[in-house]
């Protein structure tokens, strides 16, 4: 299987220093935030890639990168083997990918009626001609969402959360796209709502052979939708393999926290032991292995030395512990 | 007795176009030490319920019927000025987003200071004391420090410890707590659930749990009410309602979770949505969307009836 997007030691660092003038009164140095920090992974075609993690961890950045919103600082993103910086060149290659949002309330024009909504990458990528042509499209995109073709002409507001959501599936496919990144697409939403949009998502993907790279913090819902799993820590991806693997034997630390923090509606009338400690600052980064502060099988290594991924089965782990088999 | 009643509580708000009626006929207790967790999706009547408990119905909601009882004395007819001893005394609240709750301009310790003054008689000396010792139970650390601190010094997760220290610390009977984990990170939610689970029987304190999240209920509460569109689908153990639910919605909302133990292809899905307040259908409001719907479920509208250890208000209950 080919892969739909490859990317290769990416990173995306921020410069969140103060103003020039202020940080040299104050005999600042620059500081930079390393949203993403050398992340590798490859998405084979029609299958999905998910990654999770806490606010703060570099998810949405990657979906960025991965659309081409961001350009990487360092590393490249290819699609298709093509590079994605040169994209801008390229529109054939831009509309093969695009993009569903979080918040349906946010990501639809509140002005516009549905019918320009879904229309407006038809138009601009000049796909089709001819007001009617561009009207049966829109019909047939809004009756794959489960919408009615008569809906295109009402105003996002006349929606609930869920059938936007559906609007916004249905505008992020008028441009026939092979890959689709979803940041979140049902966090939002209540979990009757989320179901159907899940299953609606993966229905689509079968029908149309769509790639997914599927961006959430709740690891059911990424269970559900993932061939792959990456699990993302402080800008790195500390796990990455088959979502099966992973869900099945976690090997990282933090995989297992993940898990084990989940309240599950099996846990009923169980408990549980949390876990302490919180994200440190993605500014200042503890040495080492970014995770040591919470970790329980943390060493005088971890505190000292980055750790790289090794292979451990099908997966891939960063973490000295997993390596040395200590884990 | 039980702590607190509600008897068929009705919620209404007054429009132009005639009246929303937002709750209807509600009706639950509250055990003290018991936390009863109320879920249900956008729009159900869970906040509402909370708000409506602890006075704070946004005009023009009004309380149109029904009654509240706690400890055996009725609280709804109550003015705002009878109402305020009890609120933070009696019954204390926990809301979603901790930073809109503390005032930014007052440090951590000074607002609890201040709260626990209002409705204990305590000296200056002796609540700051407190203060300390409410910062270190909800698990801050470098208390002592700490409680000079303003709260944009603190992360999110020590925002919410810092507002349950607030709800618990003029020892109320009951707690509300409105989503209190939803704005949190996944390992900082089960942290915090955990506390509050502890600290409130360690108090003996009851808890009134407002969320949409089935997981935090399951793990957390001993009995759950499901609400639809106003109304209370079911309500009983929570291991009853979460593993045997008897009511066809309670069923669906279950199914539609997408479980980490194992993986299906398909989720269960409830299709359609809530209805608005504005067109809530004649009989059972679930009717349109339910699957095992019976002549009768489109004309009479269901009460909740006794079934095994739940009540549900159904016409055809899962048997």
């Amino acid at each position: 299987m080919s892969s739909v997007l490859q990317a290769i030691e990416v990173s995306r660092h921020f410069d969140v220093s103060r103003p020039v003038l202020q940080r040299l009164l104050a005999g600042e140095k620059k500081r930079t935030l390393r949203a993403v920090d050398e992340v590798s992974f490859d998405i084979p075609r029609a299958t999905t890639l998910s990654l999770v993690g806490e606010s703060g961890c570099g998810k949405s950045t990657i979906a960025r990168l991965a659309v081409g919103l961001y350009t990487p600082s360092s590393g490249e993103i290819r699609f298709e083997g093509h590079p994605l910086s040169s994209a801008r060149a390229q529109p054939g290659l831009r509309r093969k990918m695009n993009m569903i949002f979080q918040d349906p309330y946010a990501s639809l024009n509140p002005r516009w009626r549905v019918r320009d909504i879904v229309a407006e990458p038809i138009r601009a990528f000049g796909i089709l001609s001819g007001q009617k042509a561009i009207a049966d499209r829109v019909g047939e995109l809004l009756s794959q969402v489960g919408l009615s073709p008569a809906d295109g002409e009402k105003f996002p507001h006349e929606f609930s959360g869920g059938q936007r959501q559906r609007i916004s599936i249905a505008r992020a496919l008028s441009s026939e796209p092979e890959f689709l990144v979803c940041d979140e697409p049902t966090s939002a939403l209540d979990v009757s709502v989320q179901a159907q949009i899940l299953n609606l998502m993966r229905d689509l993907q079968v029908k149309f052979g769509l790639t997914y790279l599927f961006i959430s913090h709740n690891l059911a819902v990424v269970r559900h939708m993932s061939d792959r799993l990456g699990v993302m820590y402080l800008g790195r991806i500390v796990e990455q393999g088959p979502g099966e693997e992973i869900f099945r034997t976690p090997r990282h630390p933090y995989t297992r926290l993940l898990l084990d923090a989940i309240p599950d509606v099996a846990m009923v009338g169980r408990t549980r032991t949390p876990v302490s400690g919180e994200v440190p600052s993605p500014i200042a980064p503890p040495p080492g292995c970014t995770f040591h502060p919470r970790c329980p099988l943390a060493n005088d290594r971890c505190r000292a030395e980055k750790p790289t991924q090794t292979k451990a089965g099908d997966v891939m782990v960063a973490c000295h512990a997993v390596e040395e088999g200590r884990a | 007795m039980a702590l607190l009643d509600v008897e068929k509580l009705v919620v209404e708000f007054p429009g132009r176009r005639g009246t929303l009626r937002a709750l209807d006929e509600i009706s639950f207790s509250i055990e003290p030490g018991e936390v009863l967790g109320v879920v249900g999706e956008s729009g159900a009547g869970k906040s509402l319920t909370g708000a409506a408990i602890i006075g704070l119905l946004e005009p023009p909601g009004r309380i149109a019927g029904g009654q509240i009882l706690l400890e055996g004395k009725r609280i709804d007819r109550l003015t705002a000025d009878q109402m305020r001893p009890i609120r933070g005394k009696r019954i204390g609240a926990i809301f979603q987003d901790p930073l809109t709750t503390l005032d930014p301009l007052v440090s951590v310790g000074k607002q609890l200071v201040e709260t626990m003054q209002t409705h204990l008689p305590l000296s200056d000396s002796e609540a700051r004391k407190r203060a300390v010792g409410w910062l270190e139970q909800v698990g801050i650390p470098a208390a002592s420090e700490r409680v000079n601190a303003f709260p944009h010094q603190f992360s999110g997760g020590m925002r919410q410890r810092v507002v349950i220290a607030l709800a618990l610390c003029a020892e109320p009977k009951l707690v509300i707590a409105d989503e209190p984990t939803t704005a949190l990170d996944v390992s900082i939610q089960a942290q915090i659930i955990a506390l509050l689970r502890n600290l409130t029987q360690q108090h003996g304190t009851s808890v009134m749990l407002v969320t949409h999240d089935m997981g935090v209920i399951a793990e957390t509460a001993d009995r759950v009410a499901v609400m639809y569109a106003g109304r209370i689908a079911e309500i009983g153990p929570v291991r009853d309602v979460v593993l045997h639910p008897s009511h066809p919605y309670t069923e669906g909302l279950m199914g539609s979770i997408p479980q980490l133990e194992h993986r299906v292809e398909r989720l269960r899905q409830i299709d359609g949505s809530m209805p608005r307040l504005t067109s809530i259908p004649r009989g059972c409001a679930f009717n349109p969307r339910c699957t095992r719907v019976i002549d009768r479920c489109t004309l009479d509208r269901p009460d909740l009836m006794q079934h095994g250890a739940t009540s549900a208000a159904c016409w055809n209950m899962f048997s």
